[in-house]
């Protein structure tokens, strides 16, 4: 069996959907497959990993038992393959938003239109969804969408436009450099005369603005006009020129991204400061069938380490497979001496 | 030493300093509303703060690390710095911070 990444858009049918692709929806990816139990896991990036792969990719852990030290993203690509044999289906660069009863399980649909029926809900979603950050410009909000975007969906939306990029990494330059020759005027903004991102991408960069093909601003936006959601120009900022007020109809600020809890809170679970309270035999929240693990839940002694979700992880999927399989009879096996564990792993 | 916060709403907190403490764990500990995602690993840049002016100078000087994460804070300003790169010391007594906007 292999992972696969499903196309957006589509209807499953599964045992379990996971909400989230951390560290520790994969580990429990693992355990509910020795349980022979099907999952889905939905996630905004366009990756598996959470954290680890998006906040310390490049940074030792210590502390995962029996492994001295690995990386986020080390221990990521370890977690995707141990979890190989069981065939998970991902769902990347997508929200989970709603969660509703369907028949006697649930129906978790994205913001792609992707529906994922299961008969269980397991919840990882960690600190939250990693989402844009939106810079605190007075009224920004009231152009989203029409003027203002933290991503690039389509091309064209920006074609002889006057576009402004905000920011100084590799999403603000890449993006400079892709729509500079289709929009009707581009410029970049950014605080400093140096920038966290590839020298290539800065140096073509810089060589347009030589060309007189864009304009480089080291400032700071302090203002937006226009109206109806329509922008018309920039108040921008810095210490020669003090205020001054450039044109602009699209703004893209890239500031990277933050966790935000999102729409976990609207799916009617009871949360307490952002946070999923569960039991501490199951990590079921107050819904039945509906299990919190990692970083969202909390509980007395609750520690936010990836060793105690993986731990979680484990005694979650012994309910789930109780829900999933009602007429089974759970046995408790060890890997290493099971010859039928073994066969699922691919290894017997 | 005291490590002196204006939090967003303009309300002032004198906060006791850690010796090896980093600005960020000290107003974390204090409850204060600073988001600190990454937990002190220079990879998020929500633990931004303003210095206040008299003391910027006294700072050590930014690694490069710090410089090109602000690159990712929303209102970056001249005195921007991340607080969990700032150690508190007792040369830093007195250490004066506002927090900057978050994320919208
Ligand atoms: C710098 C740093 C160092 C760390 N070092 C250690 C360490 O040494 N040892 C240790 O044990 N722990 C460490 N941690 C903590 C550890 O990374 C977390 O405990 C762990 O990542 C939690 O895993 P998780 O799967 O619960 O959540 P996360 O890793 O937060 O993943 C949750 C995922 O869910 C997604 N998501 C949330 N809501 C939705 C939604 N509605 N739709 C779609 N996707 C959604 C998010 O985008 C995210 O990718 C460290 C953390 C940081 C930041
Ligand atoms: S806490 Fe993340 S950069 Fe300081």
């Amino acid at each position: 069996m292999t992972t696969n990444v499903a196309p957006a858009g589509g209807q499953h049918k599964t045992d379990v959907v996971i909400i989230g692709a951390g560290p520790i929806a994969l580990f429990a990816v693992f355990e509910l497959g020795l349980l022979d139990l099907k999952a889905h896991l939905v996630d905004i990036l366009d990756r598996a990993g959470g954290q680890c792969a998006e906040l310390y990719p490049e940074k030792p852990i210590y502390d995962i038992p029996g492994i001295v030290e690995v990386t986020g993203q080390g221990l990521t690509d370890r977690l995707m393959d141990q979890i190989k044999p069981f065939g998970p289906t991902f769902h990347f660069s997508q929200m989970a938003e709603s969660l509703e009863k369907a028949g006697d399980g649930w129906r978790v649909t994205t913001d792609a239109g992707t529906q994922i029926e299961a008969r269980v809900v397991v919840i990882a979603a960690g600190g939250g969804s990693f989402t844009p950050k939106k810079p605190p410009i007075p009224g920004i909000e009231a152009y989203e969408n029409e003027s203002v975007f933290y991503a690039v969906r389509k091309m064209d939306r920006f074609r002889d436009k006057v576009v402004v990029i905000a920011g100084g990494g590799d999403s603000a330059l890449d993006w400079t450099l892709n729509l500079q020759p289709i929009a009707k005027k581009l410029l970049l903004v950014h605080h400093r005369d140096g920038f966290r991102a590839s020298p290539d991408s800065v140096n073509k960069m810089r060589a347009l603005v030589a060309d007189r093909k864009m304009e480089f601003h080291i400032a700071s936006i302090k203002a937006l006009h226009g109206a109806n959601q329509k922008l018309e120009g920039l108040t921008l900022s810095n210490k020669e020129r003090g205020d001054y007020r450039v044109d602009a109809e699209m703004l893209l600020p890239f500031f990277g991204l933050t966790m935000k809890l999102g729409p976990v809170a609207n799916f009617g679970i009871g949360l307490h400061e952002n946070l999923i309270p569960v039991d501490t035999e199951k990590f079921e929240t107050s819904t039945k069938s509906i299990f919190a693990i990692g970083d969202i839940n909390t509980y007395p002694g609750k520690l936010k380490l990836i060793l105690s979700g993986f731990h979680e992880g484990a005694l979650m999927a012994q309910q789930a497979f109780r829900y999933c399989r009602p007429d089974e009879k759970l046995r408790f096996q060890y890997t290493t001496s099971s010859s039928s564990l073994q066969k699922k792993l691919g290894v017997a | 030493m005291k490590l002196i916060v204006t939090d967003r709403e303009g309300q002032v907190h004198t906060l006791e300093g850690r010796e090896d403490w980093s600005a960020m764990e000290v107003i974390r500990d204090a409850n204060l509303p600073l988001a600190a995602e990454c937990g002190g690993a220079c990879a998020c840049a929500t633990c931004h703060v303003y210095v206040d002016d008299e003391w910027l100078a006294k700072l050590p000087e930014q690694q490069q690390q710090e410089i090109e994460m602000l690159d990712f804070g929303v209102a970056v300003q001249e005195n921007s710095r991340l607080s969990c790169q700032i150690k508190m010391t007792d040369e830093l007594d007195g250490l004066k911070v506002t927090l900057a906007p978050e994320s919208l």
